[in-house]
């Protein structure tokens, strides 16, 4: 029984890691950039749901939605007035500018909420469980994190392969000179991707905040667990990216069982194991 | 007859290199005009410049009464001009009936052109619309390139190339579908570097040579001379 | 307009009397100036306050780390951002060296250098298996296996990390030596040994990275990075040099983490293995100064050196205000300080290309 509640702890866990990775991978599928801040505007999209349930008395919902536009918006605006101008050929310059943003947002939470650890308040949510069989204990908080994973990704499927928005997507990501062809604004689709991925932050801030401790500190550390998601899962494959996570999220709960202080460690090596065996990841995507 | 869509004196650059030097072009609505010339003579340029892929003086081209030598391509591309590129280029992520779709994305009008209305002209389109681009042969490539661009209803189709390293028998096809393209009420400027097959399509033509024109009229005034001067210098 | 006359290092191309330079004579001066320069900071700590020296130690082994990154990112095409982990290597075989095995710290930098090439070599193939900017969080991730190992290493205090006892620098060689030169305690003596370390570190790798951006592998390395058709063609090759590049940037990288380890004689995991400290700065040094130029990161490093001065003590507002000055330099002046003063006036005083000149 421990062994499959280790198990079944661990795939939960990488419901929210596949959270953390899906606005990681999402830009990256569209654009071929990669937001070295993702993970620090995890952190700060926790702290404006944070802001709005504590310091406005908005329930956890209603600051969930405002700070999903909220984060679109800066994500629009990001792209268009800051990013926009470094993509090209050489990928040095966004590296290096969401590098920067990566410290710029550290530092400026810091700043206005000083280092303690917070956390979001689900109410008796966060610690109710369900008891699936015998000895095996299933957190509601985690269970919902998984499910909402689930339903983002079938809602980014449905974006991708359904709608017209989705179709220019791809045309963009194939060549964005003949998109433009078809009277597809490729500026704006950018944005739209980097608006979506720090839409999609949003709900992975909230799936992780109410079951787990965050600060300004953490950011750099949720970005590596969504990389290692995005790649052990295979680029391309946003089921794949959900495997993915839930292969970290198993090998860290394992590495914990041995020893609490090894469950970050066991996850990294997880990474550089599959790395090593299968580096197009577990389940790539066919390549068109 | 009304001018749809004029250059003047257009000057295309890439980089520091001149490309076309003072070109005026000129079609009019319903009209079928070729774009000929050699390898390198600035056919493509002027179809790009056209569609807003390079950015030129404001008031050298002229669509519709606007000025549009210095707007985005996907605002002229939404004013009512499709290309149909040189080499097809698909989107290769995107199944043969997405590609069709996604010309459809910032088209001008809706009609006469759809799904249905380019399926009739391309049955074999319609039987392989799930299928991959890339497992198609060159025609059928060709075809769902021109379906993409009849998807957005233009008032004006560019075609660059459009018999390029196709079967003769398939280039027959092909070029018996211009007619029925003017029929839906879109002008046509074909580029190509098969001149005879060009001028017996076309009303009028434009000859290109280093970027400049060299001749320009009606093929029947022409002698076949005249248009080899043209093309190659005397 | 100096560097338009008289080429120093010339050869012939063809006929027709044009010749390939690369040296301007502006450059033999500078050349001159900077040996020069060199020969005054060496003779410096005879003069120099102690907090000085401490100063230019900070000075050096940034200006020593940036150069390193800018070689491995501007010319190998290696974006990383997790050189702390050859920092925090080099720091902790030092001290594994000295505290447990009781050697000469003098001798265990080199063997600092080593362990951290061998790790470079180890896990290279691993990470250039990831495609371009992921390479750049691939290598954050094994910068953070390092600092989870090694806090896991009880012998040197786990995630608390441990002290140098004063045993291991008090009988450190040349330790006496330098005090009968300059009449000074041994801490003055051992910081003067650092500086002078540092010194010989940040010559030797500007000297290097300036002779292998003129070399012919430099120069392949450079075309594959403009080219991808090119990098191709050539793409075995190019693999080969990224890779040696990689691992001797990691040698040298792991060289100047002992050294710094060795002067502050406090090692914890976390610092070993910052992000902050050893790469943050890092590229704020080379964004600054110029990617791509080797005299950049010295007018960066300088730069770092007067703004960490007045404004460290702000804490967080501090480096909030270093990201804003790199993005807004990133946007506005991408080739950096000294890359745009260089291109606007023409002055190359370490020029890398190759021009074609009528003699």
């Amino acid at each position: 029984m421990a062994v499959i509640d280790t198990l079944v702890q661990g795939a939960l866990l990488g419901g929210v890691y596949a959270l953390f990775a899906l606005g990681l991978s999402l830009i990256f599928g569209v654009m071929r950039l990669v937001n070295l801040a993702h993970g620090d505007f995890i952190v700060l999209a926790a702290f404006i749901v944070l802001v709005g349930a504590t310091s406005f008395g908005l329930s956890l919902p209603v600051a969930t939605l405002i700070a999903v536009v909220a984060m679109f918006c800066l994500g629009f605006a990001l792209q268009r007035l800051v990013l926009e101008a470094v993509l090209g050929e050489d990928i040095m310059p966004p590296l290096l500018i969401t590098f920067g943003l990566s410290i710029v947002i550290q530092n400026g939470l810091l700043l206005g909420f000083g280092a303690d650890s917070r956390r979001l308040d689900a109410g008796a949510f966060e610690t109710r469980s369900l008891e699936v069989v015998q000895g095996l204990n299933v957190g509601l908080a985690p269970l919902l994190a998984l499910i909402v994973a689930i339903a983002v990704i079938l809602l980014l499927q449905l974006l991708f392969y359904r709608t017209a928005l989705g179709r220019a997507f791809r045309a963009t990501s194939d060549n964005p000179e003949i998109a433009q062809l078809m009277g597809i604004d490729h500026r704006n689709i950018y944005a739209v991707a980097v608006g979506i991925s720090l839409a999609v932050s949003v709900i992975a801030a909230v799936a992780f905040g109410i079951r787990a401790n965050f600060d300004p500190a953490i950011g750099p550390a949720r970005l590596l667990y969504a990389f290692e998601a995005v790649i052990i899962g295979g680029l391309g494959s946003l089921w794949g990216t959900l495997a993915g996570g839930m292969v970290l999220g198993i090998a860290q709960t394992v590495g914990a069982r041995i020893d609490p202080e090894w469950q970050i460690l066991a996850g990294h090596l997880a990474f550089l194991l599959v790395l090593f065996l299968q580096p197009r990841g577990l389940f790539p995507a066919r390549r068109a | 007859m009304t001018t749809l869509l004029a250059t003047h004196a257009l000057d295309a650059f890439y980089g520091d290199f001149q490309a076309l030097f003072g070109v005026d072009f000129e079609l009019a609505q319903g009209e079928a005009v070729a774009v000929v010339g050699a390898n390198g003579a600035g056919k493509s340029t002027l179809l790009k410049s056209l569609v807003g892929l390079l950015r030129n003086r404001h008031d050298a081209i002229h669509f519709l009464d606007h000025d549009i030598g210095d707007r985005p391509a996907p605002e002229i591309v939404r004013m009512g001009l499709a290309l149909v590129p040189e080499g097809r280029q698909l989107f290769a992520s995107l199944s043969v009936e997405e590609n069709l779709l996604v010309g459809a994305y910032g088209a001008a009008r809706r009609e006469p052109w759809a799904l249905d209305t380019v399926y009739e002209l391309f049955p074999v389109l319609r039987e392989r619309r799930r299928g991959n681009v890339a497992d198609m042969s060159g025609g059928q490539q060709q075809m769902v390139a021109i379906g993409r661009a009849l998807m957005s209803n233009p008032r004006v189709l560019l075609c660059d190339e459009i018999s390029l390293g196709l079967a003769p028998v398939i280039v027959e096809d092909i070029y018996r579908l211009i007619p029925r393209i003017r029929a839906g009420g879109t002008s046509v400027v074909i580029v190509e570097q098969d001149v005879a097959r060009a001028l017996r399509t076309v009303d009028r033509f434009y000859c290109l040579q280093e970027g400049r024109v060299t001749l320009a009229g009606r093929p029947a005034d022409v002698s076949f001379d005249d248009v080899r001067k043209a093309y190659f210098g005397a | 307009m100096l560097e338009r006359a008289n080429p120093v290092s010339e050869s012939r191309v063809g006929e027709g009397g044009w010749r390939v330079v690369v040296g301007t004579r502006l450059s033999r001066i500078a050349a001159i100036v900077a040996a020069f320069v060199v020969v005054g900071l060496v003779v410096l700590p005879a003069f120099a306050s102690r907090a000085l020296i401490q100063d230019l130690i900070f000075v050096f082994t940034m200006l020593a780390l940036a150069q390193l990154w800018n070689v491995l990112a501007g010319w190998g095409g290696l974006i990383t951002v997790g050189q702390q982990a050859f920092v925090g290597l080099g720091g902790y075989v030092l001290f594994a060296a000295t505290v447990l095995a009781g050697l000469d710290p003098l001798l265990a930098i080199p063997l600092a250098g080593l362990f951290a090439g061998l790790v470079a070599a180890l896990i290279g193939p691993l990470l250039f298996r990831l495609e371009g900017p992921y390479f750049a969080i691939g290598s954050w991730v094994v910068a953070e296996v390092c600092r989870l190992l090694c806090a896991q290493f009880k012998p040197l205090g786990g995630g608390t990390g441990t002290s140098l006892p004063n045993v291991v620098t008090a009988n450190m060689w040349g330790l006496k030596p330098v005090q009968d030169l300059l009449a000074v305690r041994a801490p003055v003596a051992r910081d003067v040994i650092v500086y002078w370390l540092t010194l010989v570190v940040v010559v030797a790798t500007i000297a290097a990275i300036y002779a292998f951006a003129r070399s012919r592998l430099g120069l392949a390395l450079a075309a594959t990075r403009d080219s991808m058709a090119a990098s191709r063609s050539i793409g075995i090759r190019a693999h080969r040099i990224r890779y040696g590049l990689w691992i001797v940037c990691g040698v040298a990288t792991g060289i100047v983490g002992a050294i710094v380890y060795l002067q502050k004689a406090r090692i914890s995991p976390d610092a070993a293995f910052s992000v902050t400290d050893w790469t943050a700065y890092v590229l704020f040094i080379a964004v600054i100064g110029g990617v791509r130029t080797i005299e950049g990161p010295v007018v960066g490093v300088l730069l770092l050196w007067a703004l960490q001065h007045y404004l460290a003590q702000f804490g967080s507002l501090y480096l909030l205000l270093l990201g804003l000055i790199a993005i807004v330099m990133m946007l506005f002046l991408p080739k950096g300080l000294w890359g745009t003063f260089a291109e606007r006036a023409d002055i190359h005083l370490m020029p890398l290309r190759r021009r074609l000149r009528r003699s």
